[in-house]
């Protein structure tokens, strides 16, 4: 009998969430927030990003590889669970609903992201510069879809990071567990503000 | 029997299923009010006249139950949308209708009967008990600290009912996860000084198919059960037990007893 992998999977499914994909949205959140200084500022900022050493490297076993892990498995993960908030309506119960939402959406939204700005940039149709993103963001629609976006990523990395330290037996007790409620709550806003400064920046 | 004074009625809709596979339909009743009713005597009233709120002849509803104290855990029911058990909960704290429906995680057998053996299977699955049993007397085991004791006396207390699975969002029929109930269990033998000597065994067990790593951390459990069981701690604690087997079972030398 081939051996049951699940919790392996599960555990790296968590894993992968924190690191690299959690550090990588951080990261780029504040790279963008250089567009809060000017259009030069974020053009260099961008330009040294694209200009690291070995940067294909890097966006395959950093970002692309694990952030397709977790998608995946992350969907497979939603898909499985029955939710049931009109019973149950703590919220615990509903931070469960709503990781899942987030999670399904950002898969939509990650996808139109990465076709619209990597994929475009790599088929040499476009420049990942200032400008590009403010056509995309001068769209009113788009401007919503994308606060929606940084949203729903900064709250399932917040809320993630609450599971994580769950998931790994770091905060058992139910007052640890609380307070890591709140530090967590600090960082969705925090991460939403450095976020949405930046969206902000690229249409006003 | 209705008195000169019109007896007070309550309404008791039940979501009834005659066979294992048939489709399940609701049907409503009126029972004659007493003080201090549970639902159970409710059903037991309907029982003894099977006739339901149209005056219409039915099949007597059927439903488990057994110790009436709520410590057996066989007459768990959906009541008015929550799990619990039918013998503690009492018709004056319940809102009218009172609604009845089988816990649906498990098989429902008929009516309000359902088929726990999945919870059962888990706990034979983690190895829930101490192994004593040898070819010749091997004496006193450790002594557990009084302290101890009395923490793990509130483990104990789980009676398998199924409430917190039923509470669960990832126990369905979509997933294989065991709940929380058999995972609460690995940690109480595992704290028993004679059972810890078989600690790896069942933290393998629940690292296993539909183990422990199902657990998507809505907390409906401790919320649900009615022991309060602190699910979620023992949860999180096996986490982290798990999590250093993980890495023993992989970089760890060959020796896995009582360490």
């Amino acid at each position: 009998m081939a051996k049951n992998n699940e919790f392996l999977w599960r555990r790296l499914h968590s894993l992968l969430g924190i690191i690299p994909v959690g550090l990588f949205l951080t990261q780029h959140l504040i790279v963008n927030h250089f567009a809060t200084k000017g259009v030069d500022a974020f053009n260099e900022a961008a330009h040294f990003m694209e200009s690291l050493p070995f940067r294909y490297a890097l966006e395959i076993f950093v970002i692309f590889l694990p952030l397709m892990f977790h998608a995946f498995y992350g969907i497979y993960i939603a898909f499985t669970a029955k939710n049931n908030t009109q019973r149950f309506s703590t919220f615990r119960n509903w931070m469960f609903v709503a990781q899942r939402i987030t999670g399904i959406f950002l898969v939509i939204f990650i996808a139109w992201h990465v076709y619209e700005t990597r994929w475009q940039v790599a088929i040499g149709a476009d420049k990942a510069d200032f400008n590009m993103m403010a056509d995309i963001l001068g769209n009113p629609w788009m401007f919503g879809f994308y606060v929606a976006g940084v949203l729903a990523a900064t709250f399932h990395l917040a809320n993630g990071i609450w599971s994580f330290l769950v998931s790994w037996g770091i905060t058992q007790s139910a007052a640890s567990q609380r307070v890591a409620t709140y530090v967590t709550l600090g960082i969705f806003v925090a991460l939403s503000v450095v976020g949405i400064r930046a969206l902000l920046a690229f249409v006003v | 029997m209705v008195t000169a004074t019109e007896a007070k009625k309550i309404t008791v809709e039940i979501q009834r299923q005659d066979t294992p596979d048939s489709e399940p339909y609701w049907e409503a009743f009126e029972v004659n009010y007493r003080p201090n009713m549970n639902v159970i005597s409710a059903l037991m009233e309907i029982r003894q006249n099977p006739v339901n709120k149209d005056g219409k002849a039915t099949k007597p509803v059927t439903w488990d139950m057994n110790c009436l104290e709520e410590v057996c855990g066989a007459c768990s029911m959906v009541i008015n949308g929550r799990p619990m058990q039918s013998c503690s909960a009492l018709v004056d704290k319940l809102e009218q209708p009172i609604k009845l429906a089988p816990m649906r995680t498990f098989p429902v057998v008929r009516d309000l009967q359902v088929d726990r053996t999945r919870m059962f299977d888990s706990l034979k699955r983690v190895k829930a008990w101490v192994p004593i049993d040898g070819s010749y007397d091997l004496g006193e085991g450790p002594r557990m600290p009084e302290r101890k004791r009395q923490w793990a006396y509130e483990l104990s207390k789980c009676m398998t009912c199924g409430v917190c699975l039923e509470a669960c969002p990832n126990v369905n029929d979509k997933s294989n996860f065991m709940g929380p109930a058999p995972l609460s269990q690995v940690r109480l033998f595992n704290a028993h000084p004679t059972g810890a000597m078989n600690k790896d065994e069942r933290l393998n067990a629940i690292m296993g198919e539909g183990g422990i790593a199902n657990c998507g951390n809505s907390q409906n459990c401790v919320v649900a059960c009615p022991k309060g069981i602190p699910l979620t701690t023992s949860i999180a604690a096996l986490n982290r037990d798990t999590t250093v087997q993980m890495f023993r079972n992989f970089f760890g030398s060959d020796y896995m007893v009582d360490n």
